[in-house]
């Protein structure tokens, strides 16, 4: 434990955890955690994931009951699993994924849950005045009369915390508030969270970014598989030191090297396509990835990213246009595309990566069953799958128990790696033509991250055009050679890296690139 | 009260599961007996007997679960794949009815050869009955639960008519009866003085052959996972709607089968009572044996060995044979929460 005052209470503490511990069988997910929370302050509680921040704060709102430890909020002991408890004691959750209703104003959003259901009217003006008082005050502009579905990322998120505070929290809790936010959005919110601290509030931070944390923090605590390893101000800390002290040891990040791209891979010509109602997903897209680049596509979510990502997996067919890999047209079909050594890392690896149920060594060959490496007669060659599977989780370092378990049991670092391992081990000794990398390190902690940015740059190195779709802007700046940003189903220019600044990318992701063009 | 994951599931308790589940199944059971007013243990003990307490006991209870083994695999295929068959029932009719037809279309075919074909006519009836209602899964998302289970009352019906009608048997003295399968069509008997026939063997090779299916080869593979994860075996590449139409084909083949062997094994000919529901009981033990083919060999038989067991227990005391039903729908939902409790633990607090 290092720079900590944690055995002496602070004067003016809100909010105290004590000696919290809660274990999930064999896991350990919060050991001994001690930690307080001052008036007017912002905590930062940085880790990887699986650290034990979100069980941490599931205790404090009620959702888990810690094994061990009490919480004091406000002077008093908070009942343990008692969310309703944590709410009238003045403790507020802005969940990561929003919890609005989108076909409701913002009115109702907000007041839902607020009023007895046997109350024959609701009492609207008196809350919207309520509420335009409380947005006011903090400085969180809204329209109250809006549909949260004509709402931005960034407006949500406000209504979001306003609903928070309109119940009369004390204390808000941010999960990963800037997942879904542009970087100008991002510095929008931090804004609003000075202000909320001036009003007296205190704010619990849940981050895994160095930088937005020491940018917003007052204090920050880290976890590491459980325990609070550190707890220090933000004034003085370093990135350096904050990473060792989340990871627990040097972690060395792959660089690119720069080498002239070569011929042509995948040609995208003018591809349309619209979803089931008519929406438009694709809005004539034009791209390429030559061989041994890395093209990375920025973009908030729901720009048409998945979209794309289905175009260059095999499955999704473009309603107009054309994709080509290596200059040969592809069906619409998984299998055409991993038979033409297109390596496919998908974005949801929990439930379109691996079938969870499945044994590993069934996920390992999934992709490849009907090839005759994998299947004589239609029976199964399990000696020849399983052997398959032993050497993709030797290569790929994939730890487990055994190939036998389900992959569903599998860390999501592991099971990312039994991903890429199938994508990019293409049979017969050969390299993929293609990789679709599609937010391939989302959740990921920094060790797996590095490793499968050394696996994306190792691949770029022997040939592989690499297609990589992030939202991560620091991974883009880190691997890419050009850079594309998505807004509304359309693709800006393709440019290379070094004429990108994160401003401009920023605002291309907000749709501005076209107005900034034309001013 | 929440429950939480365990780790790991040990195998030990993988199956201490089912005899819990039994065990308090005859435990709450045993109220009811004893609430008809006669000694639980008494009762218990002649049930037990009328199952399993002489040669006859025996097979007549194997007799009873033959049908149901063929009726519970079809259920567990389809379930595997998360195709929702209710519609086994139905199926097993249609595939009677389709037995008889083709067995006196009066071909003139020896009997081995005349045996397999209606063994295929009954399998493609009862294949047909379900094709439907998977392409509308496939195609257009509609609810297979909802199709399968009216399509029954449907094949029902369509039964009925023909025993009244084209099929009905001119000396049944007006019954609704189907004219009877030739002789030379019915399947030997496997003891003396029973009622034991070979369909029992035709169904225990018929759980070994999915089991393997399901185990070894690419389909079975192919079953399995998108059963498990659609959207994910998709995206490896698995042509998911043939799979599932595939799964339909294979589920209501062996649900008509069942018909065909029960009328050359049995009843000799088709009625509206042949089947005392043989088809929904083929959902409860598939459930039992958690989809498990071999599982359901072992269910069939506890299924069949209460039915019959309580038969019996009925004439002897005064209790309804109703009871049987209890034992098997309280033996289910013991079940569902048994094998629930192997994989959570609860927390109170």
């Amino acid at each position: 434990m290092e720079g900590a005052n944690l055995e002496s209470p602070v004067l003016s503490s809100v909010l105290t955890l004590a000696g919290i511990t809660k274990r999930f069988g064999a896991l350990t997910a919060n050991d001994a955690v001690s930690l307080d929370l001052a008036r007017g302050e912002v905590l930062a509680l940085l880790g990887e994931n699986g650290a034990g921040k979100s069980t941490l704060v599931s205790i404090l709102f009620g959702h888990y009951v810690a094994d061990e430890g009490t919480i004091t909020a406000f002077g008093s002991p908070l009942p343990p699993g008692d969310p309703a408890a944590a709410l009238a004691a003045g403790i507020g959750m802005v969940h990561q994924h929003f919890t609005l209703a989108d076909n409701l104003t913002v009115l109702d959003n907000i007041m839902i849950g607020t009023e007895p259901l046997w109350r024959p009217v609701s009492r609207r003006r008196a809350a919207r005045k309520r509420v335009r008082e409380t947005a006011a005050r903090f400085g969180l502009a809204v329209n109250t009369h809006a549909r949260v579905s004509e709402l931005s990322v960034g407006e949500r998120q406000r209504v979001e915390i306003l609903k928070a505070l309109y119940r009369g929290a004390r204390v808000l809790i941010l999960d990963e508030p800037t997942a879904v936010l542009t970087p100008q959005e991002s510095r929008d919110l931090f804004a609003t969270l000075r202000q909320l601290v001036t009003e007296g509030l205190s704010i619990i931070f849940i981050s895994h970014k160095l930088d937005e944390v020491l940018a917003v923090s007052d204090r920050i605590a880290v976890l590491r598989n459980g325990k609070l390893v550190a707890l220090r101000e933000a004034r003085g800390a370093t990135k350096a030191e904050l990473a060792l002290l989340m990871v627990g040891r040097a972690v060395v990040m792959p660089t690119r090297e720069r080498r002239a791209p070569g011929a042509s891979t995948i040609a995208v010509r003018g591809v349309h396509v619209h979803d089931a109602d008519g929406g438009t997903l694709l809005d004539g897209i034009d791209l390429d990835v030559a061989a041994g680049e890395i093209v990375a596509i920025a973009g908030v979510a729901g720009n048409g990213q998945q979209a794309l990502a289905g175009l260059l997996s095999g499955t999704l067919a473009p309603e107009r246009g054309t994709v080509t890999l290596a200059g040969r047209p592809l069906a619409a079909k998984p299998r055409a595309w991993v038979a033409a050594r297109a390596a496919r890392i998908p974005e949801d690896r929990h439930s379109v990566g691996v079938i969870g149920d499945l044994a590993v060594w069934e996920n390992a060959i999934s992709e490849r069953l009907r090839m005759p490496d994998f299947t004589r007669a239609g029976f199964v060659r399990r000696t020849a799958a399983r052997a398959h599977a032993e050497a993709i989780v030797r290569r790929f370092d994939v730890r487990l128990s055994g190939i036998d378990v389900p992959a569903r049991s599998l860390s999501g670092g592991n099971m990312q790696k039994l991903i890429l391992g199938r994508a990019l081990t293409v049979g017969g000794g050969a390299t993929p033509a293609f990789i679709l990398a599609d937010q391939p390190t989302w959740g990921l902690d920094i060790g797996a991250l590095a490793y499968v940015h050394e696996c994306l740059l190792e691949a770029a190195g022997e040939g592989a055009a690499v297609l990589l779709i992030s939202e991560d802007l620091d991974e883009i700046f880190a691997l890419a050679d050009r850079i594309g940003v998505m807004y509304h189903g359309t693709l800006s220019a393709v440019r290379a890296a070094e004429s990108w600044t994160l401003s401009a990318i920023g605002l291309a992701m907000a749709g501005g690139e076209e107005a900034a063009r034309a001013a | 009260m929440r429950l939480e994951a365990r780790g790991q599931v040990s195998r030990s308790m993988q199956i201490a599961a089912p005899f819990a589940a039994i065990a308090f199944t005859l435990v709450v059971c045993s109220l009811l007996v004893a609430w008809a007013g006669v000694p639980v243990g008494g009762a218990y003990l002649l049930l037990l007997e009328g199952a399993a307490g002489s040669g006859f006991a025996v097979s007549e209870t194997l007799t009873r679960a033959t049908p149901l083994m063929l009726t519970g695999l079809a259920v567990a295929v389809a379930f595997r794949a998360k195709l929702y068959n209710i519609g086994a029932e139905g199926q097993l009719y249609m595939g009677a009815l389709a037995a008889v037809a083709v067995g006196n279309a009066g071909l003139p075919l020896p009997p081995i050869v005349l045996f397999p074909l209606i063994a295929l006519a009954a399998m493609a009836a009862g294949a047909l009955l379900l094709i439907g209602p998977a392409l509308l899964k496939t195609r257009f998302h509609i609810d297979e639960v909802v199709t399968t289970l009216l399509l029954n009352f449907i094949a029902l019906l369509f039964v009925s008519m023909m025993l009244d009608g084209p099929m009905k048997d001119p000396g049944a003295l007006g019954w609704p009866q189907s004219v009877a399968i030739p002789s030379e069509l019915e399947l030997p008997k496997l003891a003396e003085r029973s009622r034991i026939h070979s369909g029992l063997l035709i169904a225990l090779c018929l759980a070994a052959l999915v089991w393997m299916i399901d185990r070894f080869t690419a389909f079975g593979f192919e079953m399995r996972a998108v059963g498990a994860n659609a959207r994910a075996a998709a995206f490896a590449g698995m042509p998911v709607q043939a799979v599932v139409v595939k799964t339909a084909l294979l589920s209501g083949a062996l649900a008509g089968l069942a018909g065909c062997i029960e009328v050359a094994g049995r009843a000799g000919y088709v009625t509206l009572d042949m089947s005392p529901g043989y088809g929904y009981s083929g959902i409860v033990i598939a459930m039992l044996a958690q989809l498990n083919p071999i599982g359901v060999v072992a269910a069939a038989i506890f299924v069949a060995g209460i039915l019959v067991g309580a038969d019996s227990m009925s004439r002897a005391i005064a209790v309804p044979t109703y009871i049987a039903d209890v034992i098997v729908a309280a033996s289910l939902i013991a079940m569902l929460v048994a094998t629930m409790l192997a994989r959570y633990r609860i927390r109170w607090h």
